[in-house]
């Protein structure tokens, strides 16, 4: 077996092999800007007066799905944090935690996507770790990443500010990423299976904040999808949120597979959708707005504020209505 | 994707909700209330996300059946299979079964202190777990109904043709018409009609249901998952209703024969010969179950490793036997969303996602707003 193209546990052990290990994968990629001589700490300048900071660990599997792999998600997924505060993304921090025997053009191609989605981004990676771990120790890798952004003037943003005859928006389909990993997972070949959402909304973000307070909350529907983030938003709460069945936005793959499967698109994690609550008479122009955006060529209006304290309801395509729950635990599979 | 738009139109759904509408009230003019069980899981689920209940006449009753495999697994079986997972087997198993609730203790506890619980989504992933571990027993959790049961049989025969010897069934098949016959001949429960099964009708054929036609004169109408497929469904029961017909129909014969799949019968009845099972909260029904034949003990699980499955313990308070019978509705069991829940289910209806419990958990909005009323 040719070793030498696979991580051993020396190449986080702080001598040779890691500085090797720093020289050909990370400073090429990412040598420029703050990182440049790698020193223990980036020293950034100071963008403005208020800062929005975050932090986020990625732990999937597989590493690499249709449509992305762990380094876009690892970028996306801090962005998106930041963004939905109301953020612009500045810097990134990017800690690696690899496992003993990891081969090194898997690696090479996770930090490919980093160096990628953080350009597409328009943020810069300023500080990083690497470690290694023994073999059985960990999952491959497992990605974290924090993030600074500047807090974009004009939002007012708060879960209490969403009231009755508010819309509900969104960028586009549901669930595309918990999908395609589970079909991923699974071994699931399709010809044209569901591919993961894994992408940006701060441009989304950046071209609504003009609306001011007109616009009342955001965030990113991930783990537990859709169902979860609405059902948390009107939880003890005198509002509701009634959603039309025929209005949801869903990709053919990520439908069918979703029927298969017995698994509510509702409760599958997007990576690159934007929810974003606001005043009915907003809603229009942010949908145009969005619609011209990349990344928000589908976006639509999921539904709307009610008074139906505490609940989310759905009316189905046949005329009844039905409660949506947030999910429970593990999406599992029905059994036929 | 026509295949599933098709049977969801809006338009369509209409005026079914219109016909079901005339029909109740013409029931409802002679004082009949109707109360039709759907008997598998997969309705019970599709009535639940498509809020049919709530399209329905009020003299129109819809009563879940014993139809979801998970929820009629009695907790003697988790027992065995947890004591195997504690002698070293790896267990495969399909997704919902691990949260079932044993006498102590599930499978998911059982994962967490140690024992090596694989969550499959096809039966021939026990085969793959076997050939990469060949040092170790892996034991399949082979339960489900006529639908699931040639599939999940087919292990032994890629078992045999393949040479794999480390992989063995723990059986807990169960047939749906000796459950629909013991539930007729129950007095106590009050069913008069049966919305039967869509995809075990395709094994069994809706043949299967005549006798409940001729001994009991109940009209039996089988139909498919999706929403029309439902509404039609209630629709013809009622029109049989309102003149006192019974007869079998088969309104899902895009899939299903009179004379059902008769190669996976010959195929049942190749490897698996019918048991007496024990189904949680109903007891045991006479040649209700199918086991393997003694020629394939050494994929038998029970016998191979001496472990023979005993009937468990249920939880004191637990009244999902009435609930899998029909008899109790789920608002009406004092354990439903207080003590027992989808994050902390006590019996099974609320564990499998299928679960009667579980779908009005999930879906219900009539009946939540009407509490405890039933």
């Amino acid at each position: 077996m040719n070793t030498d193209r696979l991580v051993q546990l020396a190449h986080g052990g702080g001598g040779r092999l890691t500085r090797e290990l720093i020289e050909r994968e990370i400073v090429p990629r990412f040598g420029n800007g703050p990182l440049s001589g790698l020193p223990d700490g980036a020293t950034l300048p100071s963008p403005g007066d208020r800062l929005v900071f975050t932090t986020d660990s990625f732990v999937v599997h597989p590493l690499e799905f249709p449509g992305g792999n762990i380094g876009h998600l690892a970028v996306h997924g801090t962005v998106n944090d930041l963004s939905v505060c109301g953020g612009e993304p500045k810097w990134l921090s990017l800690a690696l935690i690899i496992e003993e025997g990891f081969a090194f053009s898997v690696l090479a191609r996770i930090l490919d996507s980093v160096r990628e989605a953080a350009d597409a981004c328009g943020v810069t990676v300023a500080t990083g770790d690497t470690k290694v771990v023994a073999r059985g120790q960990g999952d491959g890798i497992y990605i974290n990443t924090a993030g600074i952004g500047l807090a974009l003037t004009g939002f007012v943003l708060g879960q209490e500010r969403i009231c009755e005859g508010d819309c509900v928006l969104i960028n586009g389909t549901l669930g595309d990423h918990g999908m395609a990993v589970m079909s991923a997972r699974q071994n699931m070949d399709f010809v044209k299976g569901p591919v993961s959402d894994t992408g940006s909304v701060q441009r989304l973000v950046a071209a609504v904040h003009e609306f001011g307070a007109e616009v009342r909350f955001m965030r990113d529907p991930t783990r537990g999808g859709v169902a979860a983030v609405l059902n948390e938003i009107v939880e003890g709460r005198e509002i509701g949120i009634l959603l039309k069945e025929r209005d949801l936005p869903l990709a053919p793959a990520t439908r069918a597979v979703a029927e298969m499967l017995g698994i509510d698109p509702l409760h599958a994690a997007s990576e690159g959708r934007l929810i974003l609550f606001c005043s009915r008479e907003v809603a229009p122009a942010i949908l145009k707005r969005w619609q011209a955006l990349p990344n928000g060529e589908g976006a639509v209006c999921l539904g709307t504020v009610t008074r139906d304290k505490g609940r989310v309801v759905m009316e189905t395509v046949t005329g009844g209505r039905r409660l949506v729950d947030v999910p429970r635990g593990e999406l599992l599979p029905r059994i036929c | 994707m026509n295949y599933i738009d098709a049977f969801r139109d809006p338009a369509v759904a209409k005026q079914f909700v219109r016909l079901i509408a005339e029909q109740g009230r013409a029931l409802a003019d002679q004082g009949r209330r109707v109360h039709i069980m759907e008997v598998c899981g997969s309705h019970t689920m599709a009535i639940g996300r498509y809020g049919i209940r709530e399209l329905l006449p009020e003299n129109v009753e819809l009563i879940s059946g014993p139809g979801c495999p998970v929820c009629v697994t009695d907790p003697g079986y988790i027992d065995a299979a947890i004591a195997l997972a504690g002698k070293g087997a790896i267990l495969a198993t399909f997704g919902d079964m691990i949260r079932v609730p044993g006498s102590t203790s599930n499978l998911t506890q059982c994962r967490v202190s140690g024992g090596d619980v694989r969550v499959c989504y096809s039966p021939s992933a026990a085969i793959e777990i076997a050939q990469s571990h060949s040092d170790r027993e892996i034991v399949f959790l082979a339960i489900g109904f006529e639908t699931t049961i040639v599939p999940v049989v087919s292990i032994v025969d890629e078992a045999i043709r393949a040479g794999v010897r480390n992989v063995s069934l723990l059986t807990a098949f169960k047939l749906v018409p000796p459950a629909l016959h013991a539930l007729l001949a129950d007095t106590e429960i009050k069913i008069d009609a049966y919305l039967c099964p869509a995809h075990v009708s395709a094994i069994i054929g809706s043949q299967a249901y005549e006798p409940f036609v001729t001994d009991y004169h109940v009209p039996c109408v089988v139909a498919g998952f999706e929403p029309l497929d439902i509404l039609y469904g209630v629709n013809g029961i009622l029109a049989q209703m309102l003149k006192n017909e019974a007869r079998v129909e088969n309104q899902y014969a895009r899939v299903v024969r009179r004379a059902g799949n008769p190669k996976a019968q010959a195929r049942m009845a190749q490897y698996l010969e019918p048991v007496d099972a024990v189904w949680r909260g109903i007891g045991v029904i006479p040649s209700s179950g199918l086991g393997l034949r003694p020629e394939f003990a050494g994929y038998d699980a029970e016998k191979k490793f001496g472990m023979p499955v005993h009937i468990g313990q249920q939880h004191a308070g637990c009244r999902c036997g009435d609930v899998i019978k029909g008899k109790l509705r789920p608002i009406a069991c004092p354990l439903f969303s207080s003590v027992c829940t989808p994050d902390n289910p006590i019996g099974p209806c609320m564990v499998s996602a299928e679960g009667t419990c579980a779908a009005y958990f999930k879906y219900a909005l009539r009946d939540v707003q009407q509490g405890g009323e039933t």
